[in-house]
């Protein structure tokens, strides 16, 4: 059991950093196609964030069992955090080329920090809200996604019309940060490397004595209780973890953009960000299963930019389109068709492993007589 | 070893436990034996910090646990088998037992509490990968008592064990509270089943909407008129 354990880190840490390296070469070999910079990499940073606050939900939801609706909270705190550090360093003039180590460095202290104040407003909000169980749980932490996109509006450095020096609109150029898509090209690198370490994160916690603490107070409190588990401390301990990981998401958010708004973290129609898409992919993906989240992460990725973009929309009826026109109503029935056909999600609480995965899917295959299944995608190899 | 004086347990203007008093001495099998609603169930679950009492003592071998909170209670060698078998569903059997190691930092220590567990759960061994919520009715319960059994305690409160379980599956599980008993593991069993509970304790107390009615030897009770007609249907 125990080499099997070590076994695994040591595959899994090969095999991570062996498509980590692949990427890198690629991003290097195809730094001139025009498609590569302008649609393939936007999109893999865009993945990126959507992984990492997929899977930071999936902790509170899948794994301990409780709704929040409120993630993109955490994830606008990060945002902002992350943006307004780098637009500060850069005024006192610690940097002003977006290149160099001191940059790196720089961009790696704001995810950090973005991330631990998500953290500390994970433990405030989660004191008093985990004392909460189901519906009104779902409803606080809705309140506060809400509230919290509010309170950055009306800080007087960052939000309505603060912090581009009084030059217009309802949004935050963050010029700290916000890349351009030739220096989404050069740190390629790093959007990829923080992902592959959240996620790392997140799957060695769950699978620590902490993570089997919390999967008992998902089945039950009582019992858990009653086996010298502090419930609500493990419940907040992991609220917070997952904030970390979704103000992370933010930091990661803010590097790709020009600008932040805080309609992005809100439930309006446009934006895939709001707290309920998360919820969709987390449940698609299956509860209880990271690396489902980040497979589901990407398929919900690319059913919105395929509903925006794609060109096949237009030979579509005209109702047909018009629905598209309100992705809402798209993930609503997306949520509807896996909560009616597979209610577990994608994968269910399975998890892909290097040492496992392929062995089961040749006797899978065998036992089917023939190829029905294809292997998994690179997505689930990078767990 | 446990003694409660005087206590008394209220959900919300329901007075659930009206002031009992009982104690458990080191290596005794007592029973709280009583129909439904009588307060059984409460009585161990303000023990073990479940549910707050509203006065009263509970004295664990010279410590308050009024003033121990839940998770603290099992360190100090009190281990509770929740009613119901609250078993964690979705993880495995060796899981869930390891769950009720959760407070014991010494690996080995843990490895062997796993043996011992084994030992006097079979069935237990044999499906240790299985999802525990895969088990039967009274796999569950072994499960629930292996898993209060890993700390190693010295007393174990059970609440219902034979609840819901064929009458073969509840000889097996009373044989094995005896083997624990006979273990030196001090038990305070909480049962409807009156007579089966009586048959293998050494003492029982008689809980009637929350007041206890009478108490005395298990053997006595069992041959007491009022019981007989009461609980025993005879």
């Amino acid at each position: 059991m125990k080499k099997a354990v070590k076994r695994g880190y040591i595959v899994n840490t090969v095999v991570l950093a062996a498509v980590y390296a692949l990427c890198v070469v690629l991003a290097a070999a195809l730094e001139g196609n025009d498609n590569f910079k302008l649609t393939i990499v936007p999109s893999i940073w865009q993945c990126c964030y959507l992984i990492i606050l997929a899977a930071s939900l999936n902790l509170v939801l899948g794994f301990m069992g409780q709704l929040s609706l409120g993630h993109c909270g955490f994830m606008a705190i990060g945002a902002y955090t992350a943006a307004l550090m780098s637009l500060a360093f850069q005024r006192a003039g610690v940097y002003d080329e977006k290149s160099g180590a001191v940059f790196i460095l720089i961009m790696i202290a704001c995810a950090i920090c973005a991330g631990l104040l998500a953290a500390v407003f994970g433990v405030l909000l989660g004191i008093p809200a985990l004392r909460l169980k189901g519906d009104y749980l779902a409803i606080i932490t809705m309140g506060f996604g809400l509230i919290i996109v509010n309170v950055i509006n009306n800080l007087p450095f960052a939000g309505q019309n603060g912090l581009a020096e009084g030059t217009a609109a309802a949004s935050l150029y963050a010029t700290g940060l916000g890349f351009g898509s030739t220096a989404k090209v050069t740190y390629l690198w790093f959007a990829i490397a923080v992902t592959i370490l959240c996620v790392a994160l997140m799957f060695m916690y769950i699978r620590s004595k902490y993570g089997r603490a919390v999967r008992a107070i998902r089945d039950d409190e009582i019992a858990a209780s009653a086996s010298g588990i502090n419930t609500g401390y493990y419940k907040v301990l992991t609220f917070a973890f997952s904030a970390f990981f979704a103000g992370i998401a933010g930091a990661v958010y803010a590097c790709c953009n020009s600008s932040l708004s805080t309609s992005s973290f809100s439930f309006t129609n446009g934006s895939i960000l709001n707290s309920t898409f998360v919820v969709v992919m987390v449940v698609l993906g299956g509860m209880g299963s990271l690396t489902g989240s980040v497979v589901s992460a990407v398929i919900m990725f690319f059913l919105n930019y395929q509903i925006g973009n794609g060109s096949w929309v237009h030979s579509l009826p005209g109702f047909i389109q018009s629905i598209f026109a309100y992705p809402m109503l798209v993930y609503a029935l997306v949520l509807i068709v896996i909560i009616m056909f597979r209610p577990k999600g994608i994968f269910g609480t399975y998890e892909f492993s290097l040492l496992r995965t392929p062995g089961e899917l040749v006797r899978l295959l065998k036992r089917h007589g023939g190829g029905k299944k294809a292997a998994g995608g690179k997505e689930a190899a990078a767990q | 070893m446990l003694k409660i004086q005087d206590l008394h347990v209220s959900y919300g203007a329901v007075r659930a436990i009206k002031g009992i008093s009982l104690e458990v001495n080191d290596g005794e099998l007592v029973s709280l034996i009583g129909a439904n609603g009588a307060g059984k169930t409460t009585t161990l679950h303000a023990i073990s910090g479940l549910v707050p009492a509203e006065s009263g003592e509970i004295i664990l071998d010279g410590t308050d646990l009024r003033r121990t909170p839940p998770e603290k209670i099992i360190g100090l060698g009190m281990a509770h088998v929740p009613e119901g078998r609250h078993v964690f569903a979705r993880m495995s059997v060796e899981e869930n037992l390891l769950m009720g190691a959760y407070i014991v930092r010494d690996k080995s220590k843990v490895k062997e509490r796993l043996e011992l567990v084994y030992g006097h759960f079979p069935r237990l061994a044999e499906r240790s990968r299985q999802l525990a919520g895969t088990l039967s009715g009274g796999e569950q319960q072994m499960l629930a008592m292996g898993r209060a059994l890993m700390t190693d305690p010295k007393m174990v409160l059970m609440d219902e064990p034979s609840m819901g379980l064929s009458p073969i599956l509840v000889k097996e599980i009373f044989s094995i509270i005896k083997s624990l008993h006979a273990d030196g593991i001090t038990i305070l069993l909480v049962e409807q089943n009156a007579k089966m509970a009586l048959s293998v304790s050494d003492r029982a107390y008689v809980l009637e909407t929350g007041l206890i009615s009478m108490s005395g030897k298990a053997s006595e009770l069992l041959h007491d008129d009022k019981v007989r007609r009461a609980y025993l249907g005879a």
